[in-house]
């Protein structure tokens, strides 16, 4: 009796795995596993997890049936893939911790028939194991940031240049630009450059040291929203006027809502954007792939930069994170 | 003459040392270093201005962890590494109840009181639940305080949702400024008092010699009537009422918070801070007044390294090399070495003198 228990249960068993592992599901919906940083990296990954949750969670409108997974470790987020791809999602859509580590699982993506798009960040794998991937061009931010410092005309540019932690993708692309600039143009000085690994009190601690010093200076620009605030704070509790028609230019970026605030008061000059919002831009290859369409490989995307004159308050609302 | 021999053999030695070289160095560098001013601030209120200033004011946060962590690393032997996880939570907790509903707001929705009392509430409590897991599950407190560095700032994160807020109150930002007609940041006030308070505890109370007791010999100081568990546990909740106060200062400082960023690896600075005070990391004997010289000194390298215009890829590696020497002129090899030659000297003098009677 016993043994026909037994192997009645390993049968039971073997079905419910069979059911389970049955590959695609068949209730109309287009499943898709999203692979994310946790939201408490940054603010803009905030915003971004958020987007996606709103195209791609419970309650959207597109025929979506989403599952997320967020991690800042490679291999947690490895693991996770490995799951959704044996949970038969349709689509996998990946910002990777890590760039290297993904060529196996990938693999298992593409003989499974799982469609890989990355998202955010690329990966060190080869181009045929993913459809497309969605990125943020730093360079083009720093550059564009740099354009509208030139298109400011002044006759002396003094630069305190607050970076971000070195070695970052955003920190690497925000400093190139300003560098080719200061070094490609006499008038271009760079006063202080130093890092404050993303945190406002070290911005605000190396202004005061510049001011302490007797430096003088016309232009902060930092890597990051925080830094600028940071540096705002030396200023302010030095007294030198900074903003729209004054006597320092603040430039920020990341467009934090509190930020372009600050740009629409006219204390801040400048906030370039890191654009979080990439749903749409997943939502529009996957429609493109489901109609049997191709898709380009690599989808760079817009990015905008606010200038404190021009910015209204549609724009703080629609582009503030 | 009597105080200075006393002040040689004892622990404050070493971070005093540390500071004269640094002001030394200051001094030949370029004097201007050391000149403060009172200016004016852009909101019109008087404020002083110089790198002492900024070394004090930029170092109170650290200053008062260095408290907390004196006593716990004196109680329980161990560190605790969750402290900047644990600010970010207060931080969190001040923010939310000051909000309101609304995301940016311009004037405090509620009593900046109320909030400040909910963050101490928090922070005691995650001080209690680190502190329960070393005293009575006997979990090193480097394991059991991992838990709150992995965990803390998505809780901190959880609180608010993960908006990203902006108080734009003047009232709320007098805590990481100025109050106006005051000029002394208002910071270095609050760590006095922190100061002022544990000297008067380690005075009046038995607290600092229940912990070192307990740091000696656990054993012994139960026999002797003291509960080791409670007074471990104790020194983890006070460390985490210090989290709460450095919480207030660093959200007010910007009127926002970074989950992230917030106070990001303050621990290693608060355990450099007990470490550079010539404290044994090990528990036992402590030294208030030495670990928080220690937390200034920290800051003034800081700020130094910034005047020297040090390039920002080299930066952490100048800090290193300086960190490097200090913790080896206070490992137990050198200073049993310098007690050697010192008393080996003393007996030679003496066998001189004698020689000559």
């Amino acid at each position: 009796m016993k043994r026909v228990m037994a192997l009645l249960l390993v049968a039971v068993m073997a079905i419910a795995c069979f059911a389970a592992c049955g590959g695609k599901k068949s209730d109309g919906k287009i499943h898709v596993g999203v692979i994310n940083n946790d939201p408490s990296e940054s603010g803009y990954r905030t915003a971004n997890v958020n987007d996606l949750k709103a195209m791609f969670g419970d309650g959207n409108t597109n025929n979506y049936a989403g599952q997320f997974f967020y991690s800042l470790k490679n291999d947690e987020q490895i693991e996770a893939a490995k799951k959704m791809i044996t949970d038969g999602v349709d689509y996998l859509l990946l910002s990777a911790a890590d760039t290297s580590g993904w060529d196996g699982v990938l693999k298992d993506a593409k003989k499974a028939g799982v469609r890989v798009i990355l998202f955010d960040r690329t990966i060190d794998a080869s181009a045929d194991l993913y459809e497309s991937s969605v990125v943020s061009d730093m360079a083009k931010e720093g550059e564009m940031a740099v354009a509208w410092l030139a298109s400011q005309n002044l006759a002396e540019y003094n630069i305190i240049h607050i970076q971000g932690a070195m070695g970052s993708a955003a920190q690497k692309g925000r400093t190139g630009a300003l560098d080719k600039k200061v070094a490609d143009n006499a008038n271009w000085n760079m006063v202080v450059q130093q890092t404050a690994t993303w945190d406002a009190n070290e911005a605000t601690k190396i202004v005061a040291s510049a001011i302490n010093a007797g430096k003088s200076f016309n232009v902060i620009y930092a890597e990051n929203d925080g830094m600028a605030q940071g540096a705002v704070k030396a200023l302010d509790d030095a007294g030198i006027s900074h903003g729209v028609g004054k006597d320092v230019i603040i430039l920020g970026f990341d467009c934090n809502e509190w930020a372009l605030k600050e740009l629409k008061a006219g204390n801040w000059n400048y906030d370039g954007q890191c654009n979080p919002f990439q749903a749409q831009y997943l939502h529009d290859i996957i429609q493109k792939l489901e109609k049997g369409e191709t898709v380009e490989k690599q989808i760079i995307m817009d990015e905008k930069g606010f200038d404190a004159t021009t910015i209204t308050d549609e724009d703080v609302k629609k582009y503030g994170i | 003459m009597k105080i200075f021999k006393k002040l040689i053999g004892s622990q404050i030695m070493l971070p005093l040392i540390a500071l004269l070289v640094l002001v030394l160095f200051n001094l030949i560098w370029d004097p201007s270093f050391f000149a403060i001013s009172l200016g004016a601030n852009n909101a019109g209120d008087p404020i002083l201005k110089g790198n002492l200033v900024t070394i004090f004011d930029y170092g109170s946060e650290l200053a008062i962890l260095a408290i907390g962590m004196t006593l716990v690393t004196a109680a329980s032997g161990g560190q605790d590494i969750s402290v900047g996880a644990t600010i970010a939570i207060a931080g969190s907790v001040i923010l939310r109840i000051i909000r309101g509903n609304e995301v940016n707001v311009d004037t405090m929705k509620a009593p900046l009181i109320v909030a400040f009392i909910a963050a101490v509430v928090a922070t005691m409590l995650v001080g209690a639940f680190n502190g329960a897991l070393v005293s009575f599950f006997k979990v090193p407190p480097m394991v059991a305080t991992l838990i709150m560095f992995t965990a803390g700032r998505s809780i901190a994160g959880w609180i608010n949702n993960y908006d990203n807020i902006y108080i734009g109150d003047p009232r709320f930002k007098i805590f990481g400024g100025v109050v106006p007609g005051f000029p002394v940041p208002t910071a270095i006030i609050i760590a006095l008092v922190c100061m002022i308070v544990i000297a008067l505890v380690l005075k009046f109370t038995t607290l600092g010699l229940y912990a070192q007791s307990v740091g000696i010999n656990e054993k012994s100081a139960k026999l002797n009537g003291i509960n080791p568990i409670f007074v471990k546990f104790l020194t983890f909740v006070l460390l985490g009422v210090c989290c709460a106060v450095c919480g207030l200062i660093q959200t007010s400082r910007l009127g926002t918070i970074n989950y992230s960023n917030i106070s990001l690896n303050i621990e290693m600075d608060a355990i450099l801070a007990v470490a550079l005070g010539g404290n044994a990391l090990g528990g036992g004997k402590f030294n208030m007044a030495s670990s928080v010289l220690g937390a200034y000194i920290i800051q003034f390298l800081t700020v130094t390294l910034y005047k020297l215009d040090v390039p920002s890829t080299a930066i952490s590696a100048y800090k290193a090399v300086v960190v490097i020497i200090l913790v080896v002129i206070s490992s137990p090899v050198v200073t049993k070495k310098i007690k050697e030659m010192k008393s080996r000297r003393n007996a030679k003098e003496a066998a001189r003198k004698a020689g000559v009677e």
